[in-house]
């Protein structure tokens, strides 16, 4: 994958309302982006730029399209065969739904959380070498430095070092979300999409996943989509608010939930709808 | 408004239970009796000889079904190599690769009507397409038979126990980049191997007992398995010889055959039942 692509190749140049910081460059630029389930269609021209090294909160109601808007950035939706997407997503310059992209390194790059934990049925140390022998060529006392530094990164280590060898399914279920992140960040990617991560978990796991959260920001650009407003506030620098499969509003975090240009965003996030 | 009564309920109530516990009790009577029945006609065939040595000639006494004994296990061994293997990557087709496809619905329902087809059409297909242009009977003929009553079983339940996996499992195991292929036999089948295995189990329990498949393929032989090329001896067509001949040492070998073939059946779903509390 080329990092400066040729011209001919580079996004269009971002409408003025798709990126909230226009300092920062994009990581991902999605332009044009429409989804249908079957007949029915959940997203409408979705165009946005997903700043490199920060992270963007998507918010809305339950069936606005957020989960579905980012399960494109790695192509998961393509295992059901009545899901269509089109439009463009850059990563780094190139549109990765067009044919020819090599999925599998995609997903490598583009790593994803999941609403419920979802640990394989496999040991500790084997859900994180899993993905590691999936990507690289690894083993012995290299594999368990990599396993060692990525459950350190997900802040699991300290309570997992003596199990590493037990099933992954009998850690708690916040711990079961921390060692999903480590699995994802095993493999050194350098987008995390958060599907709901916390939703599943209770209160006082989803504050230390936060803090998890905050402290990956320095290494990953992280999408995260969350149906609690607070959450979104706390952890994002920007976020957008979708409604009925199309982004109302893109903006920092900050302007967003202070002074909200749009007015369904304004209802929304005081309570009013959703 | 005026009540209802609660006795027409309550007497409803009363008489559905005593109904369906007794169909419960007849069913179970009926097992138990067939149980009973066996061991107490096998028990005295079982013994050591029994297991190992040929049959006596018409008429004498003593000798035993080991070759029978033999040739059923070579035969089902060899109808699970030949059948779980092509059942489970047709299973994978179903449930993972072909979802929503019109050959994976044109697969499934195929399995399906093989699976409800009597065995004898079975046997009579292999005699057919096997027995027939070889130009003799075979136990190379009755292991494809019986691989062919395992295939549907097995690609059906594959298919099934892929399809309680939950779709989260999937979906992590392909976005961290596994291929497909690998999410599925690393990830997926680790997730439901109690109910695979029970599959395949439950499969053999099924194909053990059959005898119709082999009385046109493997027929049956008093001798030894040499090789599987010639007639092989079983446990079920040497019960349907036996059972039938007016020797009594023989109708007892029969018996004795009867008991191994339960005794064996028993000893599968128990372990398969075993196998799937395990998952739970």
């Amino acid at each position: 994958m080329t990092t400066n692509p040729p011209p001919d190749l580079a996004p269009p140049r971002p409408a003025a309302t798709t990126s909230p910081s226009p300092d920062v460059p994009a990581k991902i630029s999605v332009r044009g982006l429409s989804f249908h389930y079957g007949a029915q269609q959940a997203l409408f021209d979705n165009s946005l730029d997903i700043p490199a090294g920060r992270v963007t909160a998507i918010i809305g109601p339950s069936g606005c399209g957020k989960s579905t808007h980012i399960r494109v950035y790695n192509r998961i939706f393509e295992l059901y065969r009545d899901q269509r997407a089109t439009g463009e997503v850059w990563l780094d310059g190139e549109n990765i739904l067009a044919p020819g992209v090599d999925v599998i390194e995609l997903r490598r790059r583009v790593g994803m959380i999941f609403q419920k934990p979802t640990p394989f049925p496999l040991t500790v140390y084997e859900n994180l070498a899993y993905g590691l022998r999936l990507h690289y060529r690894v083993k012995g006392a290299e594999l368990d430095d990599r396993i060692e530094s990525a459950l350190r990164a997900a802040a699991l280590w300290d309570e997992v070092k003596d199990k590493l060898h037990r099933s992954g399914s009998a850690l708690s279920g916040g711990q079961q979300q921390r060692l999903c992140i480590a699995r994802a960040i095993a493999v050194e990617p350098e987008v995390l999409l958060m599907d709901e991560p916390t939703s599943a978990i209770d209160p006082v796991a989803t504050s230390r996943i936060e803090e998890l959260i905050v402290e990956l920001k320095a290494s990953y650009t992280i999408v995260i989509v969350t149906h609690n407003m607070q959450q979104a506030a706390r952890l994002s620098d920007d976020t957008a608010f979708f409604y009925q499969g199309r982004i109302v509003e893109f903006g920092s975090t900050t302007d967003l939930f202070t002074n909200p240009r749009q007015k369904q965003t304004e209802d929304y996030i005081t309570g009013r709808f959703g | 408004m005026r009540r209802r009564p609660a006795w027409p309920r309550k007497a409803a109530d009363v008489a559905v239970k005593t109904v369906s516990a007794l169909a419960a009790a007849v069913g179970l009577g009926f097992l138990a009796w067939i149980l009973v029945v066996v061991v107490r006609h096998g028990a005295a065939a079982l013994n050591w000889t029994f297991l190992t040595s040929l049959p006596a000639p018409p008429g004498g006494s003593g000798g035993g079904l080991g070759n029978a004994l033999l040739g059923t296990v070579v035969m089902t061994v060899l109808a699970c190599a030949l059948g779980v293997p092509v059942g489970m990557l047709a299973g994978v087709y179903l449930a993972e690769y072909g979802r929503g496809t019109r050959l994976a619905t044109a697969v499934r329902f195929l399995a399906n009507v093989m699976m409800g087809i009597p065995s004898i059409i079975i046997g009579l297909f292999v005699y057919a397409v096997i027995v027939l242009p070889a130009g003799h009977f075979s136990g190379w003929a009755g292991a494809v038979a019986l691989a062919l009553l395992v295939l549907p079983v097995v690609a059906r339940t594959t298919e099934d126990m892929l399809g309680l996996v939950p779709n989260s499992l999937r979906e992590s195991a392909l976005a961290l980049g596994a291929p497909h292929w690998r999410a599925t036999v690393q990830i997926l089948f680790r997730a439901c191997r109690a109910g695979l295995l029970t599959g395949v189990l439950l499969a053999v329990a099924r194909v053990s007992g059959e005898t119709a498949p082999l009385l046109f393929t493997a027929l049956n032989s008093p001798y030894w398995p040499q090789s599987l090329s010639g007639p092989t001896a079983n446990l079920t067509v040497t019960i349907f010889n036996y059972a039938m001949s007016p020797y009594p040492a023989w109708q007892q070998a029969a018996w004795g055959a009867s008991l191994i073939i339960t005794l064996g059946v028993l000893a599968l779903t128990i372990v398969s039942r075993a196998l799937a509390r395990e998952r739970k």
